[in-house]
């Protein structure tokens, strides 16, 4: 089974500072990571890849540095790892980067599932899975927890609020994983070293003939109006007492707030 | 001088870092209290290219040098003492494979060692033999195409679960050290059983057992080395011991400084953080000193035998000194938890219970002062 796995490289901390004059998240000093459930969603193709044969192909959208993510699904053990890096990607909305993702996977050959993590820890959209699957007019599972291929098929067990849902696909698909789907696994140092000598395919938009108005600025009709961000929240109370005491406290508590807001 | 790591070096450290940070600090406490064999984080290690480090890749190994075995054991022994001691213990056998094996020696032996396949020990320590190591009684009678062993091993570090033990015998008692031969025993040969794990003072998942030969028959090809070169292979294994004992020692006073610093910023008494008094800041500063001396003559020693280079004195050092900083800085961060330093809430009052260990095994401070001594007394005489 070869399976493409759609990854992201995001700013480690939760923390998000945004700047005031541009809008924009700040990302000097911050340390780059692969989106976490993006390791989820390699270690599931690596999963199904041991398990059936074939090959697992880590790509991913961004600047330069962001070859430093593809090496760590590399040092996971994936097989071959590509980059989309072009001047002409900046300003990628969901939409836009579901156009550049759709057209990499058009040109890799044979591919029978491309997966995705639910979203990224940076954007929180959860789009760029489903938008992929439009785009190349294929089936889609999201919020998967669990995958089993057999025979063309992908039985995947979807988590939603508040049940399971068991789906059977046709192949190929796409599929996003969430984070209980598996424990990703950590790289060998062998891998860690072959990771770091590993040729990175490396492509720009012209190489996958993509129109240019649907890529970057252009092909991004999302508009970014504010970002700003969340408000502290106070450290909230502590009640200590015995447990009459704290129910007599917390049930005041109730009371007051109820009060207040009218 | 260069003291940065090159690139392959902080890769693997860095994950390294990632898998104890997630693997093994999370677990220290529970597996401790736990007293059982760690096997599943030893498992991880294997899986993750750790148990051969600087084994070369045609024997299964990572094919790197001792220094970057030094630095993954301080990281590993920085998350989990427990976890550390196994992979130090592990080398005893790896390295004297290593150095002395025959071809077919270290095509059978080495090789699932280097792989993590199998967990080596090493087996020197006697109830008549310590300090003295040349006061070994395990006889070795040869007997046709075999050795046949009779004696007991005590306080072995991996006995019991370790497959692979190298054993040092006494081929001729009257030649003392001269009279000493190095076996490879397979765990499952007649004869060869354990006896007690000791119950100790702190390090309740490690196995220290005992070894008991009786009538065990090890083919003529398991000995290693030379008949009567015995003495060679366990103080060339002592001088890697002493370096992976630095290695622990460093990686133990490193995580009792990281675990001391973050209290005192969050430890208010009259109206301040504690680490606002020079008294703490004074020990801070001694513990940090400490830690980076002890690191320093561990690598420089591991850097050494890299080199070729007669490395025994600097090995002596390093233990020596990493060992005592342990201790000390142990017993700083003991201090700076004040009363909750002794309880069992913290880690704290384990990492001082587990330093004493430094301080003993693989050759006592005594004796690596003896051993740095004979070698400056040598080199300074007039």
């Amino acid at each position: 089974m070869n399976v493409v796995v759609c990854i992201k490289q995001v700013p480690e901390t939760t923390e998000v500072r945004v700047d005031p004059q541009t809008n924009a998240l700040v990302r000097e000093g911050v340390k780059s990571i692969v989106n976490p459930v993006d390791e989820n969603a390699i270690e599931a193709g690596l999963q199904l890849r041991d398990a059936h044969g074939g090959k697992v192909t880590v790509i991913t959208m961004g600047p330069p540095q962001a070859e430093e993510a593809l090496r760590q699904a590399l040092a996971m053990g994936a097989d071959e790892a590509i980059l989309l890096s072009d001047p002409g990607s900046r300003g990628s909305d969901t939409l836009a980067t579901s156009y550049a993702l759709s057209q990499m996977v058009k040109k890799i050959a044979d591919v029978d599932l491309i997966l995705c993590g639910k979203q990224a820890i940076d954007g929180d959209t959860g789009q760029v899975g489903p938008e992929l699957a439009e785009r190349l007019g294929l089936p889609q599972v999201t919020f998967a927890i669990a995958l089993e291929a057999e025979g063309g098929k992908l039985k995947a067990r979807r988590v939603l609020d508040d049940f399971y849902e068991v789906l059977e696909v046709k192949l190929p698909a796409v599929v996003t994983v969430v984070k209980q789907v598996n424990d990703p696994r950590h790289p060998s140092m062998r891998n860690v070293l072959k990771a770091k000598r590993a040729e990175i395919t490396k492509w720009t938009l012209a190489d996958l003939e993509a129109d240019p108005k649907q890529a970057g600025f252009d092909g991004s009709p999302t508009q970014v109006v504010r970002v700003w961000p969340p408000e502290k929240r106070s450290g909230g109370k502590t009640l200590e007492g015995s447990a009459e005491e704290i129910a007599e406290e917390l049930a005041k508590a109730i009371k007051e707030m109820t009060l207040a807001a009218g | 001088m260069d003291f940065t790591f090159n690139e392959d070096q902080t890769a693997i450290l860095e994950a390294v870092r990632e898998f104890c940070d997630e693997e093994l600090a999370p677990n220290a406490q529970a597996l401790d209290e736990a007293a059982c064999w760690p096997g599943a984080s030893i498992k991880k290690l294997s899986e993750l290219d750790l148990m051969g480090i600087p084994v070369p890749e045609e024997y299964g190994g990572l094919g790197m040098d001792f220094v970057t075995w030094s630095a993954v054991g301080e990281e590993l022994s920085r998350a989990c003492t427990t976890t550390g001691a196994v992979f130090g213990a592990h080398m005893l056998a790896v390295a004297p494979i290593m150095m002395f094996g025959t071809e077919e020696q270290k095509q059978k032996f080495l090789k699932p060692l280097a792989t993590g396949e199998k967990i080596g020990a090493f087996g020197l320590t006697e109830p008549g033999a310590g300090s003295d190591a040349a006061a070994v009684a395990t006889a070795a009678v040869e007997d046709g195409d075999h050795y046949v062993l009779n004696g007991t091993k005590i306080f072995i570090s991996n006995g019991g679960e370790a497959e692979i033990y190298v054993i040092i015998t006494s081929t001729d008692r009257s030649r003392g050290a001269r009279g000493m031969t190095a076996f490879v025993v397979e765990k499952g040969t007649p004869g060869f059983e354990f006896g007690k794990n000791e119950k100790k003072m702190a390090f309740s998942s490690l196995p220290n057992r005992e070894l008991i030969f009786t009538d065990c028959r090890v083919p003529k090809k398991n000995v290693l080395g030379r008949r009567n070169g015995g003495f060679l292979v366990a103080m060339r294994t002592l001088g890697v011991g002493r370096i992976g004992m630095a290695t622990g020692a460093v990686g133990l006073a490193r995580a009792a400084l990281e675990a001391a610093v973050p209290y005192s910023h969050q430890r208010h008494q009259f109206g301040k953080p504690i680490s606002s008094f020079q008294a703490i800041q004074f020990m801070v500063a001694d513990m940090a000193t400490d830690v980076d001396c002890a690191r320093l003559l561990t690598w420089r020693a591991a850097w050494m035998k890299d080199q070729g280079m007669p490395f025994e004195k600097e090995a002596a050092m390093a233990k020596m000194y990493a060992s005592e900083a342990a201790m000390r800085t142990t017993t700083r961060a003991v201090q700076i938890f004040g009363g909750y330093g002794y309880t069992r809430e913290f880690p704290v009052e384990r990492y001082m219970r587990e330093a004493k260990l430094f301080e003993i095994v693989e050759g006592t401070s005594e004796v690596q002062r003896g051993v740095i001594a004979n070698h400056v007394l040598r080199e300074l005489k007039q």
